[in-house]
């Protein structure tokens, strides 16, 4: 056993695995039950037979739909977004809402700024 | 600059945050010092709005209406005439467009803007996975396992400059550089744009003959920037 990061999305995680990336769905936010692997009001179903505990981590992201990359040399593994599940949201209309800190460190939702216009304007110093 | 855009139309209700997407506070903070920013200027190492938003490159800009609803899709402004003698981009035909939104006297956007979103594929969202191992392994100064990771990405998304530009500064390569220069040369020579402003708001030669632009040469605009206040 070793330690992995593992990062979903943007979020880091360190879990402890073996050779092949072994997690707990959990991790994800999907909870194991008879139904199969569940979040919210949905459940995706997982093949007969899969033991309960910690998945293949390549399997967990087959069933999500999500790109997986890993590099076991290093022992970091990262579900991206899916693509389906960036447009669904883009395409409700509403602008996906984040949380990010301002240069002092304060944090600064975009939901708090309903009630008004914005313009969101992303640049960077490259 | 966005200052000034905020100053004039913060009273009409119109709330400027602007994301810089860079690996640290400290990259970002010459920028708005300089620009004595108290709009909120919000800082993403992770570049997840780039990911929420499907962003490929800098500058980005989407408006979005006072109940969360975006109003026009992902473009490219600029709102001062002050480097344009560089970018090429005017702010004449955005700053009309903008007010003119702002004041309610028109349309974000003379379209659908949601159907016109660009969306990314399966690639692209593979490629930001690469990103992420790539940025992690990098903050922990294994750079030439990062240097594979941040390879890969670029070649899963080609198009998005936030990955293969924005990985520069952190590989210790000049973002302004000539291997920036060499990659955009090369993607241009393929027939690709390296930005895609939306065609209501895009700048023409009318643009600079009816209001003229300062000439800086690069590495003014370079000494301009990082002159701090």
């Amino acid at each position: 056993m070793a330690t992995w990061t593992v990062i979903d999305e943007q979020t880091v995680y360190h879990v402890e695995s073996g050779g092949d990336l072994r997690i707990d769905p959990g991790l994800l936010g999907w909870e194991r039950k008879p139904q199969g692997l569940c979040k919210g009001d949905v459940c995706i179903p997982v093949p007969p037979g899969t033991a309960d505990g910690p998945m293949e981590a390549a399997e967990v992201a087959r069933l999500l739909g999500r790109p997986l990359e890993v590099d076991a040399t290093e022992r970091v593994g990262a579900f991206g977004a899916s693509a389906s599940e960036r447009a669904e949201s883009l395409r409700t209309g509403l602008a996906p809402d984040f949380t990010l800190p301002d240069v002092n460190g304060v944090l600064h939702r975009l939901s708090d700024y309903r009630g008004r216009k914005v313009v969101l304007y992303a640049y960077a110093s490259w | 600059m966005w200052q000034a855009i905020h100053e004039e139309l913060g009273p009409l209700g119109l709330a400027v945050i602007t994301v810089a997407i860079d690996r640290s506070p400290d990259d970002a903070r010459p920028y708005i010092d300089r620009a004595h920013a108290t709009h909120p200027s919000l800082i993403d190492t992770e570049h997840r709005v780039a990911d929420l938003y499907n962003m490929v490159n800098v500058p980005t800009v989407l408006w979005i209406d006072e109940e969360g609803r975006i109003v026009r899709p992902q473009d490219v402004h600029y709102v001062s005439t002050e480097f344009a003698s560089v970018t090429k981009f005017h702010p004449r035909k955005p700053l009309a467009a903008l007010r003119s939104w702002v004041r309610g006297e028109s349309e974000a956007y003379p379209g659908d803007p949601i159907a016109d979103l660009k969306l990314a594929s399966d690639a692209d969202q593979r490629a930001r996975a690469a990103f992420a191992i790539g940025w992690h392994l990098a903050q922990q100064g294994n750079n030439e396992a990062a240097e594979r990771w941040f390879q890969r990405a670029g070649e899963l998304a080609p198009h998005d400059f936030n990955i293969r530009r924005g990985s520069m500064p952190i590989r210790g390569i000049d973002p302004a550089g000539p291997a920036f220069f060499e990659m955009v040369g090369d993607w241009v020579s393929k027939g690709n744009a390296y930005y895609l402003p939306l065609a209501d708001t895009a700048s023409d030669a009318h643009d600079f003959e009816v209001e003229p632009v300062e000439q800086l040469s690069p590495e003014e605009v370079r000494r301009r920037i990082l002159e701090n206040g």
